[in-house]
């Protein structure tokens, strides 16, 4: 069963102690000049942003289908069946072309180190897998960030839409995006306003490169073949014409070419 | 003449010192010390223009080997090597610009073990490992010819066609995958740029400079190394040209219209502006130059259409991979100055490699080659230049 969190930004109230778990979790430093910064970055994984009394939490959304992972030319992002979506750093060799395709803009850089890694959330990978709950919806003091199985979370979800009418915009963020995520959102008001994008596709990404690639193993036989066609063709037309006493000797001006 | 050489050695000389002190940089303190990269903008010039253009305009091996191996144009023959050679090193700087591009470049060989078929930067990356060694293979036989290594070079003459077939094969692949990278990125690259026929754009533009390239370089050997322009094997490069040219102006406005983003072209901003040079450089200016029979059959009309194709399809690499991605990051990029420097460097170092080459392994066809292969060229005064030359 896959993991997933479920955000409720109307609960949240902007304590950002998710901020200081995650930090503890990933051993990154957390002070008040990282708790006053509104981003995302290689030593702030996820971020509760706040527009005068609404929040938003901002974390990569571990797709379900993860755009990072596909493009990765070494498989160091990886979607892991419960959940998490995981970055092994011995095996990136640092082409960002994760940073460049993550349609959320999550994966950051080190750029400042000279081995640097992708940083971003793994949703606690080890925590996830050993039973427990990702670090920030463990600490969180008024649920705003439950941690459970993706499906009852949705159920959750849209029970809460239901038995609050006009209490929430009427849409789950991460249901359906980019063929949906393992972090799911609710707002009162629209996702747009902290960043979301509202234009993405409700298809996995990874299908618009792999609908070219997978024509590869047809393309390279047959190519072959006709180029090898091709290559016999006007080759043969020449031997044909010598033949016939018409044209050049074939051998001519065909120094490293066939052999007669 | 003389001055000149001397002009552009002390400008190389420049290049290439200002390009190690960058590296100096780089190595030292990382890409955020060496480039404008960031967040929101994680891939500049070094991508943008040492990769995707670099492997654009090495795109004449491929299509030139084509052509004389496959199709059997003879009369192409004599312009192979330098071809060859200029794709051989345009590869090799590629690799070169990569060490400077990846943030951890002692794993630049991660992909020969580890695996992702969904990937195209691994597809790219098979791709451009296997396509450089074919065109080690392809220019092998200059230098075996050079050192008189008789063995081998029967090894290699042996296997020409399926080495040249494997090269068309690996380089419509990558060619293509260098477009289908942005595939992936429908909502950030801009809708002037972003198409799913990227990867037929960035094939057929690869043609269209490895044609244009060709001719381009022609001319510049010719100029330098005081050969005869072989004008109308020019003359047919051209022709074809145009022919490229016109199915791509087809495809890219068929594009855009079916996409409905025709209106585009006409909004004012930043993308529209570098839209319309991209359009006058690589179709309109060469186009109108190209339709007139007086200039498309001059060496000077041809040389003169060739760099604006160049030019403009330069632009469109870096039109989808740095104009076009900036609206969406919500930030402007200019490379810093050592990421140009470095960019410089590689370019000078390309020049003085093909340099050293011409002057040292028989690139262009001399007075034997010419009579062993029955071609009629003006061997006479090309060997007699070339030797000429080799004295200075």
């Amino acid at each position: 069963m896959s993991k997933a969190l479920l955000y409720d930004a109307t609960i949240c109230i902007g304590c950002k102690q998710c901020e200081v778990a995650c930090a503890a979790q990933n051993k990154l430093p957390y002070n008040d000049a990282v708790a006053a910064e509104e981003r995302q970055s290689d030593h702030k994984f996820t971020v509760v942003l706040t527009k005068s009394d609404k929040f938003m939490r901002r974390l990569c959304m571990n797709c379900q289908e993860p755009t990072c992972a596909s493009v990765c030319p070494v498989g160091a992002l990886e979607k892991t069946a419960a959940g998490p979506v995981t970055y092994d750093a011995g095996k990136c060799m640092g082409c960002r072309y994760c940073m460049v395709a993550c349609p959320f803009g999550v994966p950051k850089y080190e750029w400042n180190k000279l081995a640097p890694k992708v940083r971003k959330c793994t949703m606690c990978p080890d925590r996830v897998a050993s039973g427990k709950q990702t670090a920030c919806a463990e600490i969180c003091p008024t649920g705003a960030t439950k941690f459970g199985d993706r499906d009852d979370l949705i159920n959750e979800a849209q029970q809460r839409i239901r038995d609050n009418p006009g209490k929430y915009v009427p849409h789950i963020y991460g249901l359906t995006e980019v063929g949906g995520t393992s972090v799911l959102l609710l707002s009162s008001v629209p996702f747009e306003l902290f960043g979301y994008r509202a234009d993405l596709s409700q298809d996995p990404l990874p299908m618009l490169t792999f609908r070219v690639l997978s024509r590869i193993p047809d393309f390279v036989p047959l190519g072959g073949i006709l180029l090898g066609g091709v290559w016999w063709i006007t080759h043969r037309r020449e031997e044909v014409a010598a033949a016939e006493g018409r044209g050049p000797k074939p051998a001519a001006g065909d120094h490293d070419g066939r052999k007669q | 003449m003389k001055i000149k050489f001397t002009f552009w050695k002390l400008v190389f000389l420049f290049l290439m010192a200002a390009g190690l002190y960058a590296t100096v940089v780089r190595y030292t303190r990382g890409l955020g010390g060496a480039t404008h990269l960031s967040d929101q903008f994680p891939w500049g010039i070094w991508i943008g223009f040492d990769v995707l253009c670099g492997v654009m305009l090495a795109a004449g091996g491929f299509t030139l080997t084509a052509a004389v191996h496959i199709l059997n144009i003879k009369r192409m023959h004599s312009i192979v090597r330098p071809t060859v050679l200029t794709a051989f090193l345009g590869y090799l700087l590629v690799c070169v610009a990569l060490m400077y591009d990846l943030g951890k470049p002692y794993n630049i060989w991660h992909p020969l073990i580890m695996r992702n078929p969904h990937s195209v930067m691994f597809e790219v990356a098979w791709c451009v490992m296997l396509y450089t060694t074919v065109l080690a293979l392809e220019f092998s036989p200059i230098v075996l010819e050079r050192f008189n290594l008789q063995k081998p070079l029967k090894v290699i003459r042996g296997v020409v066609i399926p080495l040249v077939i494997c090269g068309v094969i690996l380089s419509t692949l990558h060619q293509s995958s260098l477009g289908s990278l942005y595939l992936i990125v429908p909502e950030k690259l801009y809708p002037l740029w972003y198409s799913p026929l990227l990867p037929v754009f960035f094939f057929l533009s690869a043609i269209a400079v490895g044609l244009a390239m060709t001719i381009f370089e022609s001319s510049m050997s010719a100029k330098h190394f005081g050969r005869q322009l072989e004008l109308p094997i020019l003359q047919e490069l051209g022709r074809v040209l145009v022919v490229v040219l016109w199915v791509y102006a087809a495809l890219r406005f068929e594009d855009l219209l079916n996409r409905g983003v025709l209106k585009l072209t006409l909004r004012p901003g930043y993308e529209m502006y570098l839209f319309w040079v991209e359009m006058a450089l690589t179709l309109i200016l060469p186009l109108t130059l190209l339709s007139q029979r007086n200039v498309r059959n001059s060496a000077g009309g041809l040389y003169l259409a060739s760099v604006l194709v160049v030019l403009g399809f330069v632009t469109n690499r870096l039109n989808v991979s740095i104009t076009g991605m900036e609206a969406s990051a919500g930030t402007h990029y200019l490379p810093k100055w050592t990421e140009l420097a470095v960019t410089g460097a590689i370019i000078a170092v390309g020049f003085a490699l093909f340099g050293l080459a011409a002057k040292y392994l028989p690139i262009f066809p001399e007075e034997e080659h010419a009579a062993e292969r029955g071609v009629q060229l003006t061997a006479q005064p090309v060997a007699a230049a070339v030797l000429h030359h080799a004295g200075d």
